[in-house]
């Protein structure tokens, strides 16, 4: 018989999961609308617009999308996880709460501003809504955040009987892993957001796009990408150093060590085995883990049998923490590699087009499974060393459970193929639209009859409408 | 009483106000939803235009009235999603539905719009009914008896008509034309089954609950409150006089039936208000054993303070923005 805690939690890892899928895009996207909006209002260059038009209807859908999932998780705590709230809430309550005061009310009220009001307010009212969404966006992200990181590594507080007091905000709010995850969350967000509109963009000049506007969006997403990627990768690792200080016992997890050694090798592939307490098939490079951990070849790293019983499960750990780091580098890779091309060639190669087309959703990947080592890595606590989550978890019956689950899970289903669906289909139709504006008559039918056919227009007559193209 | 004391109170408060800004802004787009006629896609595109720039704003009002009971009264907060954990999945997934059909319908193949718009108005059907059944059932303390079972159907349908109505003295307020006369049709229609729903409601009520009927028929209290069920009686012959009139020459007073409806709501929320203060949860839980810590509170107090008035002021510009009549859809 499945039980109500198992599913409680199948259920809100499902439902945070799909959440989050849609913040990790409007975060920075809404800063990249602000930022197509200025360039349009500073040159007064049509092609801005284009741009932004074509995005703040995606912004728009993901952000309903955020919404709607979001409202969900402030019923869940409450449905499922009511020991959250009775030990916990005097600090997880105000956090929240400052969240929907500061944030959500600003960017739902701009949103509508911004997009119902582009012929009816002033051009600088709609630029500040736009500014105030991505404010409000970032906002949301520093309460959610300072609530989260406090549940890794609490600290601000005192027990009485067992249930949590705040003692000073300050500490609470800036705990020590806060600006780690902070900053490597947003900088996760851009990523993301880069790589959508990366993605997308290459998506409709590889079906034969030749105007200005999908260019111009690749180029900037690719650049931002590319300045980006290793700043994670330097964040990253500060925020792998500070949770060695905090919570060794999930950077063993994420190593797979299982001894305290000196000179731990970094496993490159490793199959963990939680019974025998062993790896098996491991590949690693001797001494790096040490050396990145502890900047010393043969500094010491706890390993998991130091923690018995109170470790979290090693293999999604593990994995999860692979599957960022691999999805990193490849956007390493990918963002270099066409940045250099843009740079050396001023246009990119179908192969590179098409990189970037499969990756589009690459964003989603890192983030999750980022959050999958973060999350798991704190089990079995749900507030580290105050709070299990096996004493916050509902009584209600698990039929009950296994009901909304199924229907959760089906409605998200849904709308996640009806969110894809909807935005290649909106790609597909812009490659159609604003031709005339764009191209000289010579081309213009040709494009459109290819694009029509739904067949890509060959690279060379791509590269040459590219430089051809003097009207925008 | 000393600040400390009284903060239960204010949040009780705060938490009142934000449920009749709910029920009155997403009441109306809600309502907006349930009206969209099945065999007019010019009239289903003006109808959405009209709560276009607001819905999502409206909808927040809930996430602040669910906030404030999660942070101020944790204990009921668990309460009442643990109790009502079938319908608060209904209502969540009735918002779900509808939020997104919302902007679904604008982007989707054209095909599939008209579906969307379908998906509108099942999200808010679910929806509205979902909150009637919890009101109901939270009047009722949770019992599960029959009678509280058919009392919260009956205020599901009775909230359901509310929201169509206050949802039509919009659309009368927003629109004109053909599309103005038919919603203040469908308004009237609404209006009296919403009558009916709560006189049944206040008959029913206090047959059932003894502390009701101390607290309402008892002397002197029992004239003192005679002004809000006269009130009610009134705004409602008013808005029903006027619906019947539309359009009432030059458009003059469009705004009546909206202001009737808003004012309403505010009573009945009021008589509810009364019946059970000091509890957060009738006859079971009392609003000042299921506060927070003060230190919490008083966090949370000085932000509300200081962000609440700033949340009006932009609320109110965003509503004078776009004030006027819809006239076609107008998306980005
Ligand atoms: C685009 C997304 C993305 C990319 C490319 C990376 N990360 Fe990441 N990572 C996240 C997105 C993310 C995240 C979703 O934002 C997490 C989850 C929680 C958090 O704070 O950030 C995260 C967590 C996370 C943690 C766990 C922190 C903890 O809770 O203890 C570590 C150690 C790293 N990351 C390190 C890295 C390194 C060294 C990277 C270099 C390649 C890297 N991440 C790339
Ligand atoms: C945004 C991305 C996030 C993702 C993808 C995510 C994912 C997860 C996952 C997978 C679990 C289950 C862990 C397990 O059971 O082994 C979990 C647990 C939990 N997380 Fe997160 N989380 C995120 C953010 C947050 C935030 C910001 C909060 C706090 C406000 C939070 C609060 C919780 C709680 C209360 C649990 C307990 C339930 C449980 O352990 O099953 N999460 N999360
Ligand atoms: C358990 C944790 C969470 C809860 C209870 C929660 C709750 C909510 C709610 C209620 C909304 C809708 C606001 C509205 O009505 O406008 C929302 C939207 C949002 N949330 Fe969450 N959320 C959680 C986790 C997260 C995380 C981890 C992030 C990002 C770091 C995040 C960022 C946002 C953002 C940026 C929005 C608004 C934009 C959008 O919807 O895309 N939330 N959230």
């Amino acid at each position: 018989m499945l039980e109500t805690f198992f599913l409680s939690r199948i259920q809100f890892a499902l439902n945070i999961s799909f959440h989050y899928l849609f913040p990790s895009i409007t975060i920075a996207l809404a800063w990249f609308l602000f930022y197509f909006k200025i360039r349009h209002d500073l040159s007064g260059h049509p092609v801005w617009m284009r741009i932004y038009r074509f995005w703040v209807k995606i912004f728009a859908l993901s952000f309903a999308l955020g919404v709607v999932s979001g409202i969900t998780m402030s019923f869940q705590f409450g449905t499922n996880w009511p020991g959250f709230m009775e030990r916990v809430g005097n600090i997880a309550g105000p956090l929240l709460g400052y969240e929907v005061l500061t944030a959500f009310f600003m960017e739902a009220t701009f949103l509508g501003a911004m997009l119902f009001g582009m012929k009816r307010l002033p051009g600088w009212l709609h630029t500040l809504s736009t500014l105030l969404v991505a404010i409000g966006t970032s906002m949301s992200a520093f309460w959610i955040l300072a609530l989260n990181s406090w549940m890794q590594t609490p600290q601000g507080h005192e027990l009485i009987d067992g249930i949590a007091y705040p003692v000073s905000w300050m500490e609470i709010i800036f705990n020590p892993s806060f600006p780690y995850r902070i900053t490597h969350t947003l900088l996760a967000s851009g990523l993301t957001a880069s790589f959508l509109i990366a993605g997308v963009s290459a998506y409709r000049i590889w079906r034969g796009d030749s105007k200005k506007a999908p260019f111009i969006a690749l180029k900037t997403a690719i650049i931002t990408a590319a300045f980006l990627m290793p700043l994670q990768i330097i964040v990253g690792d500060l925020h792998g150093l500070n949770t060695l200080k905090h919570q060794p016992q999930k950077v063993a997890a994420m190593e797979g060590i299982w001894e305290t050694t000196q000179g731990a090798p970094l496993l490159l592939f490793a199959i963990p085995d939680e019974k025998n307490r062993t790896n098996h098939f491991e590949v690693g490079i001797p001494d790096l883990a040490s050396l990145i951990l502890t900047h010393e070849r043969k500094g010491e790293i706890k390993g998991l049998n130091e923690f018995k019983s109170e470790h979290p499960p090693v293999a999604p750990v593990f994995y999860s923490f692979r599957i960022m780091l691999g999805t990193g580098m490849l956007m390493l890779v990918i963002s270099w590699l066409s940045c250099w091309q843009l740079l050396r060639r001023k246009v990119l190669s179908r192969g590179l087009l098409f990189a970037l087309y499969t990756m589009t959703f690459s964003g989603w990947v890192a983030t999750l499974s980022g959050w999958y080592v973060t999350e798991i890595g704190r089990q079995p606590y749900l507030v580290s060393g105050v709070l299990r989550v096996s004493e916050a978890v509902t009584d209600i019956a698990p039929s009950n459970v296994i009901f909304s689950l199924i229907v959760y899970a089906s409605v998200y289903l849904f709308l996640f193929v009806a969110y894809l669906h909807t935005i290649f289909y909106m790609a597909r139709k812009s490659i159609k639209v604003e031709e005339y504006e764009t191209l000289d008559a010579s081309m213009k039918q040709r494009v459109v009859d290819k694009a029509l056919d739904k067949k890509a227009v060959p690279v060379k007559m791509l590269k040459s409408s590219f430089k051809n193209n003097k009207e925008v | 009483m000393t600040f400390e004391q009284a903060l239960p109170d204010i949040f009780l408060l705060l938490m009142a106000i934000s449920v009749f800004l709910y029920a009155m802004l997403d009441g109306f787009d809600l309502g907006v939803g349930l009206l969209l006629p099945h065999d007019n896609k010019e009239f289903r595109n003006r109808m959405i235009a009209s709560i276009g720039p607001f819905w999502d704003a409206n909808e927040t009002w809930l996430v602040l009235a669910i906030g404030i009971l999660l942070i101020a009264f944790p204990q009921a907060y668990s309460m009442v999603l643990k109790e009502l954990y079938i319908p608060a999945l209904f209502l969540l997934i009735g918002l779900i539905l509808r939020g997104v059909a919302f902007d679904f319908r604008a982007k989707a193949v054209t095909k599939f719009s008209s579906l969307w718009d379908k998906t509108f108005t099942t999200g808010s059907c679910m929806t509205s009914l979902a909150q009637g059944y919890m009101l109901g059932s939270y009047v009722m303390g949770f019992e599960t008896h029959v009678s509280a079972i058919l009392f919260s159907c009956l205020s599901a349908v009775c909230v359901t008509l509310a929201y169509a109505s206050i949802g039509g003295a919009w659309l009368v307020l927003k629109t004109d034309g053909e599309l103005q006369k038919l919603a203040a049709r469908k308004a009237r229609v609404a209006g009296w089954g919403m009558a009916v729903g709560i006189v049944s409601i206040c008959i029913i009520n206090p047959v059932i609950n003894p502390l009701i009927i101390e607290r309402w028929f008892t002397l002197p209290q029992a004239i003192l409150l005679m002004p809000i069920p006269v009130m009610s009686f009134i705004l409602l012959l008013i808005n029903d006089y006027y619906l019947k009139h539309v359009p009432v020459g030059g458009d003059k007073a469009c705004w009546l039936p909206f202001v009737c409806i808003s004012v309403l709501f505010f009573l009945c929320l009021l008589g509810l208000a009364y019946s059970f203060y000091p509890y957060v949860i009738p006859n079971k839980l009392l609003a000042a054993d299921a506060a927070s810590a003060t230190a919490s509170l008083k966090f949370v107090f000085y932000g509300v303070a200081i962000v609440l008035p700033v949340i009006l002021a932009y609320t109110l510009l965003s509503y004078r923005l776009f004030k006027g009549k819809t006239t076609k859809l107008e998306y980005y």
